[in-house]
């Protein structure tokens, strides 16, 4: 339909422009008409042509000049009447005949239709539509102002822009594609078809391919971090043996396997109570290892080592304590093994340790209380710590053995403390009082300590005794409930057991008394340790053992401020005191002397300068320069004799000499110690700036830039990181890629009203046209 | 008894790892540290001799082609990869880091007149004089295959640039088939080349020896005029950042400008290198490439004093401060002349000279024209408007 009528006003449009053009057309023919005929008449119509051309009266006369022969409807001419032919015109000759009224119809309907705008020709349209499109891209384009806009005052931009993420193609991918083609390549090729490797899915053989699929990827993952954390503790534990089995020391190996002895013999205990049937194999071993023992004379003093101890052994504690120890070894060994504790032999085993853990307390408590000298304070507890690394090796294993033993251990292991303590004892006297004697104290108590050094001992063990006694009850029921607790409690008193017994000179009976001590010690001593109150507090309160960690924090609190106030005291009293005076006023002379010195050197050193002088002198030579000069024009000899020796007479130089006028005052003529140059210095303008430079409307603004300093000297890291920010950083290696529509969010959503434009094209008009101007103009 | 301690935290004066730098406590008050211009000055001016020092842009010269190189090709995906066509129809693929030639091929018989690759890099496009357009693939061909193009267009122009010889540049917008827009200036353009950045903004290099920036959407006056060549400039390409552009020029030289600027920063030349055809910038933006008349291609730094390689943050630090510095005293005439200061062969420095004079010749008599006639009969007709002569629409 539409393409139907679209031609008929096409149709309609065509006659149109005939019916417009064929005048003209007309005009012509009777021009060359009229050549052929008379001159007369060309003449005349020349002249009108001419009359008109001047004259406003352009209007042509309406002239038919000859009828032709042949009358046509489209030799009817207009012209003349000076307006259009107008359709009813027409057709008022027609309106007499009635059959002619189909035609009057059709002529009606015609007038009654609009007429067809005229269309453009081709290169219009053409122009229209590149104005068109040009605006629509216009438009488009300027939807990047933004952006554009954005990245022309970023403070910094770093290319690329958006991130890239590194594209790791898998190698599969990359292989496939591949194949073999030189006969190297191929051979190799072959080579790997034979040996089932894989080729074109060139990762995996058909045997791993089997494998990860009998695994799942987590599993494998779970497997493989386990086997990592297992290879790693394996390694740690490696290191370590290795480090410990470098370590020289035999004290700590031997305290490393009596922690084993002790362990496995926990672990025994634990057996029995869980399983008494492994406990049983275990004890056979033990059992087994005893006999071994037995048969074997390793521990029995027999070897070469043991023998040349034993001539040592005369001359050397050390050695002694070796051989000892060596016996107590296989005598443990050697003890047979009881798997039912009784209670009752059991009681002599605790007796002992108490015997040994009381007095060791109290002992050094009281070694502690009585040193009012820090210096001899300081060599006791040393001595404690010698004697401890003595004694501890000998005593762990007798403790241990304590523990399990049976009552005939009981009286050799006391029997051997004694002797050994009484050694110990011996010897810390003897220091001690050479001690004394070097800082001349007064060491009365000490002496009589010494000769009652074993009536203590005795008193000792009447005091364990008393304890025992006390907690005898207690004691009792805490041993039928089996070893266990008592290893636990032994355990503190291997390190307690410090052989300092004689350092005290009073004699303390009772727990009221143990405690009183260990207050006192608090108030006295710097360097109690802690393990003896720890000790104390085990003694004393075994069974409510909640309560006791307080009072020991306590406690321990009070000793840190004592020593804070007491220690320090003594020992600066004792030096400072006495000589501040002396040494403030020593101190004082050495720096004046110091100084005096000091000045004398720089006196010395700059003897010939007398700064202020110089620069008075300096001064006053710069104010003279500056000072205009007066132009002196007398000629010598001119009016007068000349030659050498004479002068110009005073009169004529006073009268050709031109002065100078006054410059303004100097600036600083009021500032003494400042010269201000105010001529202005050719070399420093060489470094000055003379024209404002371009983005700056004022030099304040030039100025202030050019004063604030974006140097790390005088701005913090992060301000001058801040100050120094390229503008644009770019990296090597990375492709920057133009910017993309898809970064603004545009999309080409006009390119419909485009394309509608470009499909029919005929459409156009001029009206339209009109609107497009408008358009471009907005 | 009043106990006063010295405290101190470990954090303030003990480094993390022995690799970190010693902390250095600082004291910024400024009566400690005079003088802060005179010394920041001293320290810029030693860095712009420094720059001026270490300026050593050339890098390598390829050579391999028997004749001048006509035109340059980046690949889209490697670095590495350049493209060049020569004036006996030949191609070469160069690879940079080698700096060698990875293949050759006949493309054509007279000259290359353009090639460009297809944006997934995996083949390019040679046009020819022979009146052919051929598509090759990237990869070179397997083993005993024979050099073969994919595809070959006969007898047809392929249309890929939208400037033309006739004094114009058109515009088109390949949706809508039809040209946008036509601008004719004083004499022909021979290259334009678009702001990867601002995707309105197009640069023309011009045989009167300048070149245009327009904003595509007002095209009758160019948003800036660039003019430091001596001769006719025969290509131009953006820094792919779009802040910078360089140019390529008949008097043997390469210029790079600021886009907002209208004169060069940089020129680049060497005794050897003949009328340079085509220039490339690379696309991490580092280096420039161009093809010349004695058919060697040259690599060289984009920024001829840039330490080439990784850079410690220090380095970094230092590199960035002493920019600044002389950013913030360019204006002072000391710097300003050793900033600008560069070595330019006779021939150009001579030209420049030689047209400097009738440069002012011309704008004298202008502005005696003016000064003589009547007043308003003579415009002034500013020097971005001189150039272009009409837009047709």
């Amino acid at each position: 339909m539409t393409a139907n009528r679209l031609a008929e006003s096409l149709l309609a449009l065509s006659q149109q422009e005939e019916l417009a053009d064929l005048p003209k057309d007309y005009l012509l023919s009777e021009s060359e008409d009229e050549g052929d005929n008379d001159g007369e008449r060309k003449h005349q119509k020349l002249l009108e042509a001419i009359s008109s051309l001047d004259g406003k009266n352009r209007r042509k006369l309406a002239e038919r000049s000859e009828a032709s022969l042949k009358v046509s409807e489209f030799n009817v001419s207009s012209e003349g009447s000076g307006e259009k032919l107008v359709l009813a015109d027409l057709l008022e000759p027609v309106k007499t005949s009635s059959s002619l009224a189909t035609v009057k119809k059709q002529l009606s309907r015609v007038k009654s239709k609009k007429t067809v705008e005229l269309p453009l020709n081709k290169e219009e349209i053409e122009r229209i539509h590149r104005e068109v499109a040009f605006n629509k891209t216009a438009q488009v384009l300027s939807k990047w102002d933004p952006v554009v806009l954005k990245n022309r005052q970023a403070e910094q931009l770093v290319f690329p822009l958006e991130k890239e993420e590194p594209a790791i193609a898998p190698i599969e991918h990359v292989l496939s594609g591949w194949k073999a083609r030189t006969p190297l390549e191929q051979e190799i090729f072959n080579l790997l078809h034979k040996n089932k490797q894989p080729v074109t899915d060139p990762l995996l053989t058909p045997v791993e391919k089997a494998s990860l699929r009998a695994m799942s990827l987590e599993e494998a993952k779970m497997r493989r971090a386990e086997l990592q954390r297992a290879r790693a503790l394996q390694s740690y534990y490696e290191a370590k043996a290795r480090r410990e089995k470098k370590i020289k020391s035999k004290k700590y190996h031997k305290v490393v396997k009596k922690g084993k002895a002790k362990k496995a013999l926990k672990e025994f205990e634990q057996l029995r109570k869980v399983n008494p049937a492994a406990a049983l194999e275990e004890l056979e071993k033990i059992e087994k290892a005893r006999m071994m023992e037995r048969m074997s004379l390793k521990h029995q003093n027999s070897g070469k080592w043991a023998k040349s101890k034993a001539i040592m052994a005369k001359y050397d504690l050390e050695a002694r304590q070796a051989m000892q120890e060596q016996l107590s070894k296989n005598k443990e060994l050697t003890q047979k093994l009881q798997v039912a504790s009784e209670s009752e032999e059991e009681e002599g085993g605790t007796e002992d340790v108490e015997e040994l853990l009381v007095p060791d307390v109290v002992n050094e408590v009281q070694m502690n209380a009585d040193g009012p000298n820090p210096w001899m304070l300081r060599s006791c507890t040393s001595d404690t710590k010698e004697a401890a690394t003595q004694e501890d090796p000998e005593q762990l294993p007798e403790l241990e053995a304590h523990g399990v033993s049976e009552s005939e251990g009981e009286e050799r292991p006391v029997a051997e403390e004694e002797i050994l303590l009484r050694e110990f004892e011996e010897r810390r006297s003897l220091r001690k009082r050479s001690e004394l004697s070097q800082d001349a104290e007064p060491a009365g108590s000490q002496e009589t300590k010494d000769s009652g050094s074993q009536e203590v001992l005795s008193e000792l063990r009447v005091l364990s005794q008393k304890l025992k006694e006390n907690h005898q009850s207690r004691k009792q029921k805490a041993s039928s409930e089996g070893t266990i607790p008592q290893v636990q409690r032994e355990e503190p008193a291997p390190e307690e057991e410090e052989p300092l017994l004689l350092q005290r000179p009073e004699r303390v009976q009772t727990l009221e008394e143990l405690e009183e001590l260990g207050k006192e010690e608090c108030f006295q001593n710097k360097e109690l340790p802690r393990p003896v109150l720890e000790g104390q507090q085990s003694e004393r309160t075994p069974n409510n053992r909640p309560d006791a960690p307080k009072e020991k924090k306590k406690k321990e609190q009070m000793i840190d401020l004592q020593n804070l106030l007491t220690t320090q005291s003594p020992s600066v009293k004792s030096l400072a005191v006495p000589t501040i005076e002396e040494l403030l006023s020593l101190v004082s002379s050495q720096e004046d002397e110091e100084e005096r010195n000091h000045r004398q050197m720089i006196k010395e050193a700059f003897a010939g300068d007398d700064v202020i002088r110089d620069f008075l002198k300096e001064k006053r030579e710069a104010v003279e320069a500056s000072k205009p000069k007066d132009v002196d024009l007398t000629l010598p000899g001119w009016g007068e004799w000349g030659g050498v020796g004479l002068k110009p007479s005073a009169k004529k130089r006073r009268r050709f000499l031109i002065k100078a006028p006054e410059g303004p005052p100097r600036k600083d003529k009021n500032l003494p110690n400042v010269i201000i140059n105010e001529k202005r210095n050719i070399h420093a303008a060489a470094h000055q700036v003379r024209v404002l430079p371009y983005p700056f409307t004022h030099h304040w603004q030039f100025e202030r830039t050019i004063q604030t300093p974006i140097g790390s000297t005088w701005n913090t890291q992060r301000a001058f990181q801040k100050l120094t920010t390229p503008k644009v950083v770019t990296k090597p290696g990375h492709i920057i890629n133009p910017i993309k529509a898809e970064d603004v969010g545009y999309r080409s959503s006009s390119r419909s009203d485009l394309s509608v434009i470009q499909r029919n094209p005929k459409r156009i008009t001029t009206r339209h046209k009109k609107q497009l101007k408008k358009c471009s103009v907005d | 008894m009043k106990v006063k301690m010295l405290s101190r935290n470990p954090d303030n004066y003990v480094r993390e790892t022995k690799l970190d730098l010693q902390r250095v406590p600082r004291n910024y008050d400024p009566a400690l540290h005079p003088f802060e211009v005179p010394r920041e000055y001293i320290r810029a001016l030693n860095a712009t001799k420094l720059e001026r020092v270490f300026a050593k842009p050339f890098l390598a010269s390829l050579d391999g082609h028997r004749d001048g190189v006509n035109c340059l090709a980046k690949h889209p995906e490697k670095l590495a990869t350049v493209l060049s066509g020569a004036c006996d129809g030949e191609v070469r693929i160069w690879n940079l880091t080698q700096r060698n030639c990875i293949r050759t091929i006949q493309a054509h018989e007279g000259f290359v007149r353009g090639i460009c690759t297809r944006f997934c890099g995996t083949s390019f496009f040679t046009v020819g004089d022979d009146k052919t357009v051929k598509q090759w693939k990237m990869d070179g061909p397997g083993y005993g295959d024979e050099e073969e193009p994919l595809h070959t267009i006969l007898g047809k122009t392929f249309l890929l640039g939208s400037c033309a010889s006739d004094r114009n540049i058109v515009l088109y917008d390949m949706r809508q088939a039809t040209p946008l827009k036509k601008v004719i200036l004083d004499m022909r353009t021979n290259t334009i080349c678009w702001n990867p950045m601002e995707a309105f903004i197009f640069t023309a290099a011009n045989e009167d020896y300048n070149l245009y920036t327009f904003d595509m959407r007002a095209l009758d006056t160019p948003v800036m005029v660039h003019m430091d060549h001596v001769s006719a400039v025969l290509d131009v390409d953006y820094s792919p950042t779009g802040k910078e552009f360089v140019s390529a020029s008949f008097d043997k030289s390469i210029r790079i400008f600021p886009v907002d600027k209208s004169r060069s920063r940089e020129v680049y030349h060497t005794k050897r290198m003949q009328h340079v055809i085509c220039v490339k910038w690379t696309s991490d933006s580092k280096y420039i490439m161009c093809g010349s008349d004695e058919m060697n291609i040259r690599l060289w730094k984009a920024n001829a004093s840039e330490k080439l390689g990784v850079l410690t943050s220090r380095e970094k630090a230092a590199k960035d401060y002493n920019q600044k510095l002389k950013e913030k005293f360019q204006h002072y005439p000391h710097i300003k002349r050793i900033a600008r200061h560069r070595h330019l062969p006779k021939s150009i420095y001579s030209q420049i000279q030689e047209q400097r004079i009738m440069k002012e010749a011309r704008r004298r008599k202008e502005v005696n024209r003016i000064k003589h006639s009547k007043p308003g009969s003579v415009p002034l007709v500013s020097e971005k408007k001189k150039h272009v002569v009409a837009v047709v629409k």
